[in-house]
């Protein structure tokens, strides 16, 4: 590997292997080395998306959903993070295995992020177009005068109106709706192929929260973008995703296309997150729940981590680890009776 | 509004807060209109759902409605009595009756104390409601109620998870045997299969000890899966009020429909086929609210009208109270 920068399309002396998927997590692990012990944050995660593809991932805190774009971004804290095991490839190349620049590189110009709370993910004391201008000047070396403009271009993008203005003004002037537009004008600056959306609405009300889903949508189809959305909101994904991950425990215990896992799902723990989740079009009496906590990553259950809270689980499930049952159109769930599960015995 | 027995009926309740700038001789420059004449009744054993997005005053509201915060005007009964009006030992009695569930299980409960003596500290205050020796009886009883093991008295909050800690929250907002709770975004922190368990334990409790509850979110399906009636809060007022179907089956004001109709729906065949009404921009700054009608920046029905004259929260249409010029029925929920 040279750590000369180079365009991540061309091939030249960088690992690009034609027709591999734009960007594939393969295998991960991630251990937390922490005071009370070795916590498993993820235990073989396998995910990819494609260009113009939505994937989302679906979990609860503690899942590992955040670990893993932390992983794919390079910005895991090490310590305590390690990464153990497995591969992150952009179109097939290895980024565990590249040189810091070729990684820099990347993050700058093939992947991009953002995240939950614009106002701490924005530096408070430079302004809104600052900030989307030093990556222009640097990556691109416009000047400044030429990079002001594509700011101003890319605000007006994601719609924040009288951009020419706001250019100049500081995050804390910006309502949060505001700063989130900001915040993907910003990860837009360079043309990324994959945007990565680490729950982007949670922070935002409902009406806003609408806005924004639109805009990351239209975003995604104007420019083919491969985008991973991470999230705990199982509405949020039926309204936007293509495939659905679904996390618990630091393993993707479900993979499904969005149709058929609202249809039918093909794990336990899905069929747990849908029935308590409150309904908009009905008054509910009382919502059935999943039983008990979370598992510590500290100590995981044996065989299915998630035998302690499934209401299916018999001796089997304490034992073994369900390993991936394949159910057709491409769909897994890591479940000894999926098959059960979606009527396919 | 009066057909079974009110147990708080708030009348024109006003909150301002001062805005003051100046170092040295600060003045006041305006007001943050948080609140601005709220009026609803809550009946016994009944839930009121209160929504709103962030800034509606939803919760300056409960801050008054706890007499945490003085209001700027309006009156409130409690079983009758005027309770701003109240001092001394009738005060001491009506914070017996009215409790708090707040929002962060995070921060709301002291680290430095255990569970026992968070859930216990209510009756340190109002020592009439259980003598001492009965106490730690008293304590294990609770959190066995909410769900806890009472076996986990010495532990500090950190050793509990969100949910658990909610939990906790709840217990000492039940140790005074109150008749009202105020529950701020109680479930808003929490996962969803932590979610349900505390909206389960919740609706539990109401039956269990006949409790009435002002229930305020900003999740509409939480709100409608807990409450009897639902006021929609925009800009310091009350927009719409009603029982929940007819404001989830049958809203009238525009601002609810379209906060209705912004929810996801979980089912991805209807994905593209939903009438969707998207608002334009943000919520005006409670300083300085547009005159008359307060969504009209926003709204799609807005005319001349809404400018010059405040729309009255009367029945116009559809048998419940909406504070629009043009409030018709559209149903936006599939």
């Amino acid at each position: 590997m040279s750590d000369v920068a180079t365009d991540p399309q061309t091939s030249g002396d960088t690992g690009v292997v034609p027709d591999a998927p734009l960007l594939e997590v393969d295998d991960l692990y991630v251990e937390f080395h922490t005071r009370d012990g070795v916590a498993k944050v993820l235990n073989g995660v396998s995910y990819h998306v494609e260009a113009g593809e939505t994937l989302a991932v679906l979990g609860e805190s503690g899942s590992g959903k955040s670990v893993t774009a932390q992983a794919i971004m390079g910005i895991l804290d090490v310590p305590p993070a390690v990464v153990t095991g497995g591969a992150i490839r952009y179109h097939g190349e290895d980024l565990l295995a590249v040189s810091d620049q070729r990684r820099s590189d990347v993050r700058a110009e093939g992947i991009a992020m953002i995240f939950q709370d614009a106002l701490s993910a924005l530096n408070p004391v430079f302004t809104v177009g600052f900030q989307i201008e030093e990556q222009l000047r640097v990556r691109l070396g416009l000047s400044r005068k030429e990079a002001r403009k594509r700011a101003i271009a890319l605000l007006d993008q994601v719609r924040i109106p009288n951009a020419a203005r706001r250019v100049r003004q500081y995050p804390h002037e910006f309502s949060g709706g505001m700063r989130q537009r900001a915040m993907i004008a910003m990860s837009l600056a360079l043309d990324p192929e994959v945007l990565i959306a680490d729950e982007p609405t949670t922070a935002l009300d409902v009406t806003v929260q609408a806005q924004i889903m639109d805009l990351l949508k239209e975003i995604q189809v104007e420019r083919k973008m491969g985008l991973i959305l991470i999230t705990h909101d199982l509405a949020v994904v039926a309204e936007v995703a293509d495939r659905i991950a679904v996390m618990y425990a630091g393993r993707i215990v479900e993979h499904s296309d969005a149709v058929s896992l609202y249809r039918k799902p093909g794990h336990p723990y899905t069929v747990g997150l849908m029935e308590s989740m409150p309904r908009l079009d009905q008054k509910g009496t009382e919502l059935r729940t999943i039983k008990g906590l979370p598992p510590s990553l500290l100590a995981i259950p044996s065989g299915c981590p998630f035998h302690p809270r499934c209401p299916m689980a018999v001796d089997k499930c304490v034992t073994d680890v369900p390993g991936d049952h394949r159910l057709g159109l491409g769909r897994t769930s890591k479940c000894h009776f999926a098959e059960e599960l979606v009527g396919r015995v | 509004m009066s057909d079974s027995e009110a147990i708080l009926e708030v009348r024109d309740l006003v909150k301002y807060f001062p805005v003051r700038v100046g170092v040295l001789f600060k003045h006041t420059v305006g007001h943050v209109r948080a609140v601005d004449g709220v009026s609803f009744d809550l009946r016994r054993g009944e839930t009121l759902g209160v929504v709103g997005e962030s800034g509606c005053g939803k919760s300056t509201l409960a801050q008054v409605l706890m007499r945490l915060e003085p209001p700027t005007s309006g009156t409130a009964t409690f079983e009758g009595k005027d309770m701003f009006a109240m001092r001394g030992a009738e005060l001491r009695r009506l914070r017996r009756q009215i409790q708090i569930v707040l929002q962060d299980p995070y921060t709301s409960l002291n680290p430095r104390m255990t569970v026992g003596d968070i859930v216990g500290e209510p009756y340190e205050i109002h020592p009439e409601v259980a003598p001492k020796g009965q106490r730690a009886r008293k304590v294990q009883e609770l959190l066995e109620v909410v769900g806890l093991n009472p076996e986990h008295l010495n532990r500090y909050p950190h050793q509990f998870s969100g949910g658990q800690r909610q939990r906790i929250g709840i217990a000492r907002a039940l140790a005074l045997r109150p008749s009202v709770i105020i529950c701020d975004e109680p479930v808003s922190a929490l996962d969803v299969s932590i979610q349900a368990q505390v909206m389960n334990l919740l609706g539990d409790l109401q039956s269990e000890f006949g409790l009435s509850y002002v229930f305020i979110a900003h999740d509409l399906s939480v709100v409608r899966h807990l409450s009897d009636r639902v006021a929609v809060m925009y800009l310091g007022k009350i927009v719409e009020i009603g029982t929940e179907d007819e404001i989830y089956s049958h809203p009238t004001h525009p601002y609810t429909q379209a906060l209705l109709s912004a929810v996801p729906v979980a089912d991805p065949t209807v994905r593209g086929q939903r009438q969707v009404i998207r608002l334009e921009g943000d919520v005006p700054s409670p300083v300085d609210p547009p005159s008359g009608c307060r969504f009209r920046t926003r709204c799609w029905k807005a005319q001349d009208v809404c400018a010059e004259e405040e729309p009255e929260l009367i029945t116009r249409v559809g048998g419940h109270p909406s504070a629009c010029h043009f409030a018709e029925e559209r149903s936006v929920v599939p």
